[in-house]
């Protein structure tokens, strides 16, 4: 019997009342359409409208990327015979110039097995649940970038012999900026995060001038000005490496940006956690890197997955300071005469964006798998 | 080190309040505390929000720095030297109002992250005492959940066992039951109590007036910033002297 709805009456529960699943018209599939695109005549026109959008706007391009595509061809005839597709010919051959640029072809097995356990450590160290990822991740930021530059810069005396940066290009160009970027600027920013505030005005005045200063300026100026300035800090008659200023641009860039992320990070943080440390005795650096780090990077992922994917899409502006890259080894592809033809830049494009696309999408899952997981964790 | 030279009298004292004084910005929060608290002994600090009461138990280990006066913690005092800061909070366990456990680590790992790391207590050793610890509070079968699984109550039993993990000399706890449902501060205050009965030195800030007669040695009150009145349970209770005491009293004992 229910509650008696009757006012002013005393009442005693004699017995408790069944445990009910809910109604069966708001689950399944029918239900979730009726709710989420009928819900009102607007609503449905809506939907109606954006489906006959997709069927219009869709099978062309689906159809010029695969059905009408010219898959192989040993020049660049076919292509131009066949205007109303891509030429994906042209890139197979061209494939191996994206990848590795004019990196000599007797070394390229060079950068293949700095991909392969690039690759390898990524995974070892980004998986959850796989064993000693800590390990994995010392070895990533630590071993991998020495192991790295001696195989693909090469070592005199030990049959590695030195690959001029000149010659270095396309995808593994593309990577090498973004990981380097990623691996140096993450650190820094959250080094520059911790200045900011710091109870010493001298640490917090320092970070506050390179953050806002960084940050107040374009990208591509700042690439200029390590191409041009990075020589007047190092001694005189010490030319570095064409190929690291862009990198160094590149890592401060994104620490300045990082910076901010991980100070939001941090004031979002009870100022309990850090009061429960001191008071069992950690000190500083304890208490930073035990308990507040671990709680503000983790709060921040969105916002700093964010920031890796605008770097490394910005690794293609490192063109502008002679860098080849993936792009730019794309547009040096174009210049070749022999595949001249309408469908060449289109196909060139579609196949650049698709695979920026593909590596940006990929931490943007990575990014949302780890904030479902530490809902799952917590909330219990 | 401690114990030896002209600061072995006080080394008969675990807290040592002379003439202490702390401004916020202008405003004048702790006046001219003196305050002397033995070993082995319990005090209940009380009195009416924005006392100063919980200023005062936080310079203890010191959360808050005060500007003027000496307070003496197990015989070190309290400078801006960090290492002697460290060294008094190794010794000095605080329990909070809003517990200040550690989220992202289980139950287990909370406790044990100090012994570990501060002292370098060898990882199954610290394991072995914190569920210990774990099992004088009542809870060992939470160990490996995660402070947001956990009720109030077991939160805050799981603070103290997390405190008592660095074998403290002193135990301090600033409002230990006020954010806990009805229901869930008896739990709390019988952990305190089988504390207090094992000789713990406790600095207690709490408005539990049944606990202050049962357990406390002294109870002090205090109002804006001044200890007002200091006595044993029974006359503070019975025989109020402070016409202030008096009036908080008639306030919060209907």
């Amino acid at each position: 019997m229910p509650t008696p709805a009757t006012a002013g009456a005393a009442y005693v529960r004699r017995a408790s009342g069944p445990i009910l699943p809910p109604p069966l018209l708001s689950r399944g599939a029918i239900a979730w359409a009726r709710a989420n695109l009928f819900s009102s005549p607007l609503s449905s026109a809506i939907t109606l409208a954006l489906v006959a959008f997709g069927l219009w706007a869709l099978p062309p391009l689906i159809a010029w990327a695969t059905t009408r595509a010219v898959w192989s061809a040993p020049d660049g005839a076919l292509c131009r015979a066949h205007q109303d597709g891509a030429c994906w010919a042209f890139i197979a051959h061209k494939l191996d110039y994206l990848r590795y640029g004019s990196y000599p072809i007797a070394e390229r097995w060079r950068v293949n097995a700095v991909e392969i356990v690039g690759a390898a450590l990524i995974g070892w160290m980004l998986w959850p649940g796989v064993p000693r990822r800590g390990l994995g991740a010392v070895l990533f930021f630590v071993s991998f970038p020495i192991f790295a530059f001696a195989l693909l810069h090469g070592v005199e005396g030990v049959g590695l012999p030195v690959v001029d940066t000149l010659l270095w290009g396309g995808v593994f160009v593309s990577l090498a900026t973004a990981l380097v970027g990623i691996v140096f600027s993450l650190p820094l920013g959250v080094l520059l995060a911790l200045g900011r505030r710091s109870g010493l005005p001298i640490v917090r005045a320092m970070s506050v001038v390179f953050i806002e200063f960084v940050r107040g300026v374009p990208f591509i100026t700042v690439l200029y000005m390590a191409n041009n300035m990075l020589p007047l800090f190092l001694p005189p008659g010490w030319v570095p490496d064409r190929f690291i200023p862009p990198l160094v641009g590149t890592a401060l860039f994104s620490a300045a940006y990082l910076a901010e992320e991980v100070r939001g990070g941090l004031q979002s943080l009870d100022k309990g956690q850090s009061e429960g440390a001191m008071a069992l005795g950690l000190g500083y650096w304890r208490m930073t890197g035990l308990v507040v780090l671990p709680q503000a990077l983790t709060r921040v992922i969105p916002g700093i997955v964010n920031i890796f994917i605008g770097l490394f899409k910005d690794t293609t502006l490192v063109a502008i300071v002679a860098m080849v890259d993936f792009l730019a080894a794309m547009d040096n592809a174009f210049k070749d005469t022999t595949w001249g033809g309408p469908t060449i830049l289109p196909t060139g494009y579609f196949f650049a964006a698709l695979f920026y696309f593909v590596f940006c999408y990929g931490m943007s899952r990575y990014s949302a798998a780890m904030e479902r997981r530490r809902a799952v964790g917590r909330a219990g | 080190m401690r114990g030896v030279g002209p600061m072995a009298a006080d080394e008969m004292n675990a807290i040592e309040f002379v003439d202490v004084h702390k401004w916020y910005g202008s405003f004048h929060v702790l006046r001219a505390i003196n305050l002397t608290v033995a070993r082995g002994e319990r005090i209940v600090v009380c009195g009416p929000s924005g006392s100063g009461k919980s200023t005062l138990i936080r310079c203890v280990n010191r959360l808050e720095e005060h500007q003027r006066g000496t307070i003496r913690v197990d015989g070190v005092e309290l400078t801006n030297d960090l290492r002697r800061i460290d060294e008094v909070r190794r010794e000095v366990g605080m329990v909070f109002q809003q517990f200040n456990l550690f989220p992202h680590l289980t139950i287990l790992e909370n406790c044990t992250l100090a012994p570990i790391w501060v002292r370098k207590t060898p990882k199954r050793e610290a394991e072995e005492l914190a569920m210990k610890l774990l099992t004088r509070v009542k809870i060992p079968e939470q160990a490996h959940k995660y402070p947001g699984q956990l009720s109030g109550g077991q939160q805050q039993r799981v603070a103290i066992a997390r405190a008592l993990c660095m074998n403290p000399k002193i135990m301090l706890f600033d409002e230990p039951t006020s954010a806990l449902d009805p229901e869930m501060v008896r739990e709390v205050l019988d952990a305190m109590t089988a504390l207090a009965q094992d000789g713990m030195t406790m600095v207690v800030v709490t408005h539990e007036m049944g606990f202050a007669r049962k357990v406390a040695d002294r109870v002090a009150f205090m109002d804006e910033g001044e200890i007002v009145e200091i006595n044993a349970p029974a006359e503070f209770f019975g025989a109020p002297q402070h016409e202030r005491t008096k009036l908080f009293l008639s306030q919060i004992l209907r």
